[in-house]
């Protein structure tokens, strides 16, 4: 069977002719069907021949863009016209979105093929892609295992090779982490920089979509196609797009934070981020150590901030609009309490409780305030850190992934964390790739940049993939 | 910091979540867990700090106060669990 590939492959193939749009999107559709991932939550068989009929037309007329005819999947965070968007959510279980999210418009608009919506932790919350109302997705390199969440369906859909590429969205490493223990490349753009209409929201000064794919070279062409100004989005940045200007690498300065690496120091995960330094090195980059003393609260800084705006953002799913109703109210209060109570699953009932807390009269300061001062504090090392470097390296995750069931508590889930969301606070790029592995699951390392310098990270992440082959490894369920 | 099942009341009723007797214990003791662990932001002097809500310090953009071609109305009220008339139906709010 050939593999579906990266999207440069398929853009090379669709343009010799060896293969039609049509053709590729019915191999994802039987792969999506065959594989045992539970990474779909729905299966968009008729959309799918629809676009690639037309992107087979466009091929055919030379009017083609680099993701013309390329099969790809969105977060089932994203609302399609037409297509049910659930969040993992029974709450959302039936809902149908009246329009198209933009980064789904763009993408349809540049010709990509959309062949389904990926499972994902419910209203994005969590860390391994469990908390689903749909059921946990299962790891492509060891079905016992997570695939790392919250865009844990995409991430486990590149990696099988099930579409080419795929849409997630990362609050507070939620491309990130998955990306890292699936074997992926994941990018998080700068706060802004991809339009957040249409995407589902769960924390709205945290919130960012972005690619994740089988190279960075296909990120960047995911994110060329999506980021952009979106005068419906009243935080979308009015920026510049991404630089195309090549820097050789051997210019770039890298920081290793101390910070992140001493919590490594006992870890095998260490080893294998000292090997890519080293492949950094003989490239040319250079590396200096850095600190960002405030890292030791970004977990519980982001758990405030994150849980707070959740809760008022999920305050619109009173059973009225749209969403789940329970059955035969006795009042209204009734329809609010219980539609809520059915419609939400335990973690996201969680947060909103903690956020609840946390915005009440008398702890307000005390947790809400106070965290957004952190919060500054620890963007604010990464501005100072920047002044002397051009990127940051560090590890993605902790572990490597961790077997279905074996974290329950709350807690420890939310230290998976702990490197990833500082760079959620302070809203800069961010993107993991892979660098090796360990007892056989893959390893990912995390680059992160300036606010909008993903062309540092792109140049980074491409010298380092032309060096090494661990993005191009597949796991079993693939082959 | 203990929390109280009185507090636990009052928090579903701010968040209109009715728990369970299971979940309402679970509610206890993750908040008394998650409290003690957001208290670690207590130990960062953040004196003269202004609080950050927004990563680039960015602030809301306002648009033109005019009308806008939007999503319309039929398609909104399309997606609502029950309507009538063209208007979202819920249970009686004032008695007859």
């Amino acid at each position: 069977m050939t593999p579906i590939g990266s999207a440069a492959e398929i853009r090379a193939r669709l343009d010799r002719g060896e293969i039609s749009s049509v053709e590729l999107a019915r191999d994802c559709i039987r792969r999506i069907e065959a594989s045992r991932l539970n990474a779909f939550i729905s299966v968009t068989a008729e959309r799918a021949l629809e676009q690639a009929e037309a992107a087979d037309a466009r091929i055919r007329a030379g009017t083609a863009t680099p993701l013309t005819g390329v099969p790809i999947a969105h977060k089932d965070i994203f609302c399609t016209k037409g297509v049910r968007t659930t969040c993992g959510s029974k709450m959302l279980d039936g809902f149908v979105s009246p329009y198209d999210a933009t980064v789904v418009e763009k993408l349809a608009a540049a010709g990509a093929v959309m062949v389904g919506k990926t499972n994902m932790d419910e209203f994005a919350m969590g860390s391994s892609s469990e908390t689903s109302h749909y059921g946990p997705v299962r790891n492509p390199w060891d079905a016992s295992r997570v695939p790392g969440g919250s865009s844990g369906g995409s991430a486990a859909a590149v990696a099988a090779d099930l579409v080419a590429a795929a849409t997630g969205t990362d609050t507070g490493g939620s491309i990130r982490q998955p990306a890292a223990f699936s074997g992926v490349s994941g990018l998080k753009p700068t706060y802004g920089r991809v339009s957040r209409w249409g995407m589902v929201a769960y924390a709205s000064s945290l919130d960012q979509g972005g690619p994740l794919a089988r190279s960075v070279a296909d990120l960047e062409t995911m994110l060329r196609c999506i980021e952009g100004f979106d005068p419906k989005d009243s935080t979308s940045a009015e920026r510049p797009a991404t630089s195309r200007a090549a820097r050789p690498v051997s210019e770039i300065k890298v920081g290793l934070p101390r910070e992140y690496f001493a919590q490594l120091s006992s870890s095998p995960l260490g080893a294998r981020l000292a090997d890519a330094r080293r492949t950094f090195e003989s490239l040319g980059v250079r590396f200096v150590d850095v600190g960002l003393p405030n890292t030791v609260v970004a977990v519980p800084t982001y758990y405030v901030i994150a849980s707070a705006e959740a809760s008022t953002n999920l305050a619109r799913y009173d059973g009225v609009r749209y969403g789940h109703r329970c059955k035969d109210p006795r009042d209204i209060a009734d329809l609010f309490q219980r539609s809520r109570d059915e419609g939400f699953g335990r973690e996201v009932k969680r947060r909103i409780l903690t956020g609840t807390y946390a915005l009440s009269v008398g702890y307000y300061d005390a947790y809400y305030v106070k965290a957004q001062r952190v919060r500054r504090l620890i963007r604010d090392d990464f501005v100072e850190a920047f002044k002397t470097v051009d990127a940051l390296l560090a590890p993605t995750s902790p572990s490597v992934a961790f077997p279905i069931g074996a974290v329950s508590d709350p807690i420890e889930m939310y230290q998976q964390d702990v490197f990833t969301v500082p760079a959620s606070l302070a809203g800069i790029p961010a993107m993991s790739l892979p660098c090796g592995f360990h007892d056989g699951l893959p390893v990912g390392m995390q680059l992160m940049g300036k606010h909008f310098d993903e062309a540092t990270l792109v140049a980074l992440g491409r010298a380092f993939q032309s060096a090494t082959d661990w993005h191009l490894k597949m796991p079993p369920e693939a082959t | 910091m203990a929390i109280l099942d009185r507090d636990i009341d009052k928090l579903c009723a701010l968040a209109q979540l009715g728990l369970d007797a299971s979940e309402r214990s679970a509610a206890r003791s993750d908040l008394e867990r998650m409290i003690a662990m957001v208290d670690a932001m207590a130990q960062v002097d953040t004196t003269d700090v202004a609080p950050l809500a927004h990563p680039l310090d960015a602030t809301q953009r306002l648009r033109d106060d005019g009308v806008a071609a939007g999503v319309s109305r039929e398609a909104l009220l399309a997606v609502a669990p029950l309507t009538h008339d063209g208007l979202y139906l819920v249970p009686r709010v004032l008695d007859a």
